[in-house]
């Protein structure tokens, strides 16, 4: 039995330490629980979910932009942009529409329902980079979910920044997201800009496209300052003629980010789904700037 | 590297030092339509069950290292609470016997995204790693173009490389297991007859390739004919079935589903094996498909194969065996996809 060949463990005993170039944590998912579920619009709600663990929940740490993977035993597994600010740890709010199989099936379930997060993934904003500088926070539709989590991460640091534009547009009034959290916003010294494409009985907002709030800003300042970074979220329409008028207004393409919305099984550059060109969507985005966005094929 | 040569009858020998493993080598599985010898790789149980002078697998091996489909983990759930187990599908190792230096490559670079980049697949890494590699040199056949990839010798991904002498084969040996297994059979270090055979051997093969690639500057042209009406051609004849992938050996992109178990305490996540080609592949939750065109899907496969996996690893993906061609219904090969995209036909 000499040349019987010895079977390697992978995963020994010296591993354990769930880091990212360790295999054993590539199926590692940490227990979670939906603590509450918020009706935003008749199909998007907020979810809050908080990893059980407490050890685990503190030293989950993640930044604004970054995704994680929401997993229902038996029922399938997901990618979902992170809503809540990056100092709740892994108190989570995570805000889905129910358009899918599996965000249908959340869509039913109660609190208290225990998931899996894994995560977190990807790129994040550069809110670090972009300290001491103006900020253009411009999101459209669902766009809002990732750039929620990078709103929040400024607001909490308000003097940091210089002055903080936000624009936000939906289809009709009934699809704007955390209307409840406007007024509070607002106090922290910004502007806040909200417009709708097609306006209902009670609506005593603008109307008009994403791009018309943006075109008035700029004119306010003749040109966007050199220290202005931008954050564009929003369908790929939008992306377009947003960075048009970005780009023209004089803003380097290096500092507009923008964040993608691919298909994707792993999360982990592994399964392939979310490749745009030559590139992962999970592991180099789903942040990109814009120049790396124009230099991929069919990215948007 | 250490080299030595043995008489072609000890080969047997060194297969029943092994035979206390399970062992898995190419065996033949019939004819194809025109009478051509159809081969695969499988289990063997006796050493004359092996075809070592088989011309190409239909299969690549990487159902050994990345099968099908695969339980990724399962789950126990009760009203509150679900734990969830991992099993990385592993445990023993596998002697590989008779693979050609184009499956061994294309291991390796298997290897570059599945086990030495950001987030390894343990599932992947476990068969890897439990891997002994007996290589074995091939003469090409008329869709390989292995050559112009630069996969048509393996430099490293094995344990013992076997070329054919005639009366002896010539073993490259590069792990010390090996080195043990060559002890116990009558083996000699080479002398310079069997030098200027080995030589003569390779450059013989050098001279049998009919299918070429050319891959030069072939990621900045793919760029440049990213909008040619070349792959609308390719695209109109492709069905969309995804047999290139599921031939190709570096194949390795996926879903994933789970499974509720009929007591509905227990649920499981499968992994399977699927291909950019099939329609779903890019599209998502609410319908949106980022690639609806069969053109485009069929682009992305180039491009990953081509373009992408270049830039993150400075090599191609494709290990040019030719497979992918070979099982195409429609008759798409890569030298005629690149050549026309190149505008050479």
């Amino acid at each position: 039995m000499q040349n019987k060949l010895h079977f390697i463990d992978i995963l020994g005993k010296d591993t354990g330490a769930h880091r990212k170039e360790d295999p054993d944590s590539f199926e590692y998912t940490l227990p979670a629980e939906i603590t509450s579920i918020y009706p935003l619009t008749a199909t998007e709600k907020l979810y809050q979910i908080q990893i059980i663990d407490p050890n685990q929940r503190n030293r989950f740490t993640f930044k604004p932009g970054q995704f994680v993977m929401l997993e229902l035993p038996g029922i399938g597994e997901a990618p979902f942009s992170i809503s809540s600010s990056p100092v709740r740890h892994g108190d989570l709010e995570l805000c889905i529409r129910a358009v899918g199989n599996f965000t249908n099936f959340l869509a039913k379930v109660e609190r208290g329902t225990r998931v899996g997060i894994t995560g977190p993934f990807g790129t994040s904003f550069p809110l670090e980079k972009m300290q001491g500088n103006d900020i253009l926070l411009i999101g459209g539709g669902l766009g809002i979910v990732p750039l929620r989590s990078p709103l929040l991460a400024v607001l909490e640091n308000r003097s940091r920044y210089g002055r903080v534009d936000i624009m936000y547009g939906a289809k009709t009034p009934a699809e704007l997201l955390f209307t409840y959290q406007y007024e509070e916003w607002k106090r922290f010294d910004i502007s806040l800009g909200i417009t709708v494409d097609r306006a209902d009985k009670g609506w005593k907002g603008r109307t008009g496209l994403i791009t018309e709030l943006l075109r008035e800003r700029i004119a306010q300042t003749a040109s966007l300052r050199e220290n202005t970074y931008a954050i564009v979220c929003g369908p790929p329409v939008m992306f377009h003629f947003v960075c048009k008028m970005l780009t023209e207004a004089g803003l380097p393409m290096q500092k507009m980010f923008v964040s993608l919305e691919r298909r994707m099984h792993c999360g982990r550059g592994k399964c392939c789904r979310c490749n745009i060109g030559s590139t992962y969507t999970c592991l180099d985005g789903p942040v990109f700037d814009y120049w790396s966005v124009m230099n991929l094929k069919e990215a948007i | 590297m250490i080299f030595k040569v043995f008489k072609k009858q000890e080969l047997a020998r060194l297969y029943e030092l092994l035979a206390v493993n399970v062992i898995v080598g190419p065996v033949g599985r019939g004819n194809d339509r025109h009478g051509k010898p159809l081969y695969d790789f499988d289990v063997v149980y006796d050493f004359d069950e092996l075809a070592l002078d088989y011309t190409q697998t239909v299969h690549s091996p990487k159902r050994f290292v990345l099968p099908y489909q695969e339980t990724l983990s399962t789950f126990a759930v009760s009203r509150d609470a679900w734990e969830k187990h991992v099993d990385l599908n592993v445990y023993r190792p596998l002697v590989f016997f008779g693979m050609h230096a184009c499956d061994i490559n294309a291991l390796n670079k298997l290897d570059l995204v599945l086990a030495q980049s950001a987030y390894p697949n343990p599932y992947y890494m476990g068969k890897r790693k439990n891997l002994f590699i007996i290589g074995i040199d091939c003469n090409p056949e008329p869709q390989c173009f292995c050559r112009s990839m630069g996969t048509d010798f393996a430099i490293h991904g094995f344990d013992l490389f076997l070329t054919d002498l005639g009366g002896k084969y010539f073993a490259e040996i590069l792990s010390a297991t090996a080195f043990g297994l060559l002890s116990q059979i009558n083996c000699t270090d080479p002398g310079a007859k069997d030098h200027t055979l080995y030589k003569q051997a390779t450059s013989g093969k050098n001279k049998h390739y009919t299918a070429t690639v050319d891959t030069s500057d072939l990621t900045k042209i793919l760029d440049l004919e990213f909008e040619s009406k070349a792959w609308d051609y390719w695209g109109e004849k492709c069905l969309s079935c995804g047999t290139c992938a599921n031939v190709c050996p570096t194949c390795y992109c996926y879903g994933v589903e789970e499974h509720v178990d009929l007591d509905l305490k227990h649920a499981s996540k499968a992994k399977s094996l699927h291909s950019c080609n099939l329609i779903d592949f890019a599209k998502v939750a609410g319908g949106h498909n980022f690639r609806p065109k069969s053109a485009s899907r069929l682009k992305y496969r180039y491009y990953h194969k081509h373009r992408g996996f270049v830039e993150a690893f400075e090599e191609s993906l494709c290990v040019g065996c030719g497979r992918c061609g070979a099982a195409c219904l429609a008759d798409i090969t890569p030298p005629a996809v690149i050549a026309s995209v190149r505008g050479k036909e």
